[in-house]
């Protein structure tokens, strides 16, 4: 890490807890010295390494060595090959960070990153505002590390998503607004206590955490970039950071030059990025969400801007799906992969139906889909909604009963 | 009576610190003209060379995002709050 700068007019900052730019508000990022990195961080080195995201540490933003979450990622790629079937597209992966350490979502990425800098600067109470996942990881990464955590959600989220986070003893405020009114309320509670917001105040290292989803599809794929990748849009900042882990990894020499295509996926019900890519614009114009996948209800993203801009760069596409295209979209990849994702993972697969049978993903291309939460956190979402229970006594001849009025029902 | 702006951290440095400011404007856009007289150099945090709200500033009233309602000509009345939020990542 050599500083902080801004991504609008190039200004830039020391290395502690602040986010925008005092002239134009322009989000700040981390700047690295990418000559020095190259000479240490080859492919040998990562490989003799444990496997969690930590291995490309030299990548991620914190100065020594990362207390918080060091089991966190490097999680399964699958070869996809059933679902790939289902999809008709020849090759399918899913980057399954339903299974990600330790709270089910990719949200321990950036989370491992940002309470490991915060200790780094000296907080000891961090914070953040979140559609659910985030909160869970914020919730349980600090209790880990013995950290004081307030997070801020939505007061309608999912039962499963509110006991994630109480269960880890964090203070949960319940906010009787969506998520944007959730981070309005941050932004003025980060400028008034001094604590580490990991999505406000700590973005520029939080934001950067997200990286390491692509490093690992690169290495898992064998030290290739995929020619698509279709990942879930809320504020935008996990698609253009994919991106970016595709390009470090190039210009450092990890993985060859290719072309390669950064898809994005939102629902109907709360798609302003997804809208404004359609329409062939580079803005977007808020909305107000409504939507089963709340993970996803951002209706002012932060980064949409920028990731209009990275689909552009790469030739990538956006569309949405509506709420029973995402609780099909669950369901194939359960029925088909045995990967149970919560309501974004069932819009990036209903994303990738639409953009493969309008032929922007060619049927006969490679494909990774990030799948970046787990289904039983949003148990609300499906149930009565995928199958039933048939109840019998314990007893042979019912159960026997059972079988024959199936096999009658599908004869 | 006046209107209240609630200032963002990183524009405090503009506004000797002060946190919330009182104005008499009948709009935002006019709330912004009268915050530049007060505190010469804020209008180009907040403005873009076209006069446009910037990309990564947000402007609420009572809570409300002005796009919303109607971008700088939205009205304000007495006892309003207006508050300018950078935008932020999501969760």
């Amino acid at each position: 890490m050599k500083a902080l700068k801004c991504r609008e007019c190039g200004r830039e900052y020391p290395l502690t807890a602040t986010h925008v730019c005092e002239f134009d508000f322009g989000p700040l990022e981390v700047v690295y010295d990418y000559n020095r990195i190259k000479q240490s961080l080859i492919r040998p080195v990562i490989q003799s390494r444990p496997q969690t995201m930590w291995r490309y540490r030299e990548l991620l933003p914190v100065a020594g060595e990362p207390t918080v979450g060091f089991q966190v990622g490097f999680t399964p790629l699958i070869k996809a090959d059933r679902l790939a079937r289902r999809l008709g597209v020849r090759e399918l992966w899913v980057k399954n960070d339903t299974v990600n350490y330790p709270s089910l979502s990719f949200k321990d990425r950036v989370v491992s990153v940002a309470l490991s800098r915060a200790r780094e600067l000296g907080f000891t109470t961090v914070a953040c505002a979140s559609t659910g996942n985030l909160a869970n990881s914020v919730a349980a990464n600090a209790a880990a590390a013995g950290l004081k955590a307030y997070v801020f959600i939505p007061a309608d989220l999912e039962q499963g998503k509110v006991v994630n986070s109480l269960v880890y003893g964090a203070e949960v405020i319940g906010i009787k607004g969506h998520y944007d009114e959730v981070n309005r309320l941050c932004a003025e509670i980060a400028g008034k206590y001094g604590w580490a917001f990991v999505n406000v105040n700590m973005r520029p290292y939080y934001a950067e955490g997200s990286k390491s989803m692509g490093f690992e599809i690169i290495e898992q794929l064998g030290w290739r970039v995929p020619q698509h990748t279709v990942v879930p849009m809320a504020s935008g900042s996990l698609l253009t950071k994919v991106q970016k882990s595709y390009q470090e990894f190039t210009k450092l020499g990890l993985a060859p030059e290719t072309t390669y295509h950064v898809h994005g996926a939102q629902a109907t019900g709360c798609a302003p990025i997804s809208t404004a890519q359609k329409a062939g614009l580079d803005f977007f114009k808020p909305v107000k969400p409504n939507t089963i996948a709340k993970s996803l209800a951002i209706g002012t993203p932060a980064d949409g801007f920028y990731a209009l801009k990275v689909m552009k760069e790469t030739g990538g596409a956006a569309d949405d799906v509506t709420d029973e295209e995402v609780r099909e979209g669950i369901r194939w990849l359960a029925e088909c992969e045995g990967v149970f994702a919560e309501t974004a993972g069932g819009v990036t697969v209903g994303v990738a139906k639409k953009l493969i049978v309008s032929g922007r993903i060619p049927a006969n291309d490679s494909v990774v889909l990030c799948v970046t939460g787990n289904g039983l956190k949003t148990l609300d979402a499906v149930v009565g909604q995928v199958g039933r229970t048939r109840e019998i006594k314990p007893s042979l001849r019912e159960f026997e009963a059972l079988l024959a009025h199936e096999d009658r029902v599908t004869a | 009576m006046p209107k209240k702006v609630r200032i963002p951290t990183p524009l405090r440095k503009l506004t000797n610190n002060e946190e919330l400011v009182e104005v008499n404007a009948a709009t935002i856009g006019e709330a912004i003209a009268e915050l530049q007289r007060r505190f010469p150099g804020i209008q180009e945090r907040l403005l873009d060379d076209t006069g446009a709200v910037r990309r990564f500033v947000n402007v609420y009233v009572n809570q409300e995002d002005i796009r919303f309602l109607q971008n700088q000509q939205t009205p304000v009345k007495d006892g309003d709050e207006i508050s300018i939020i950078p935008a932020i990542a999501g969760g």
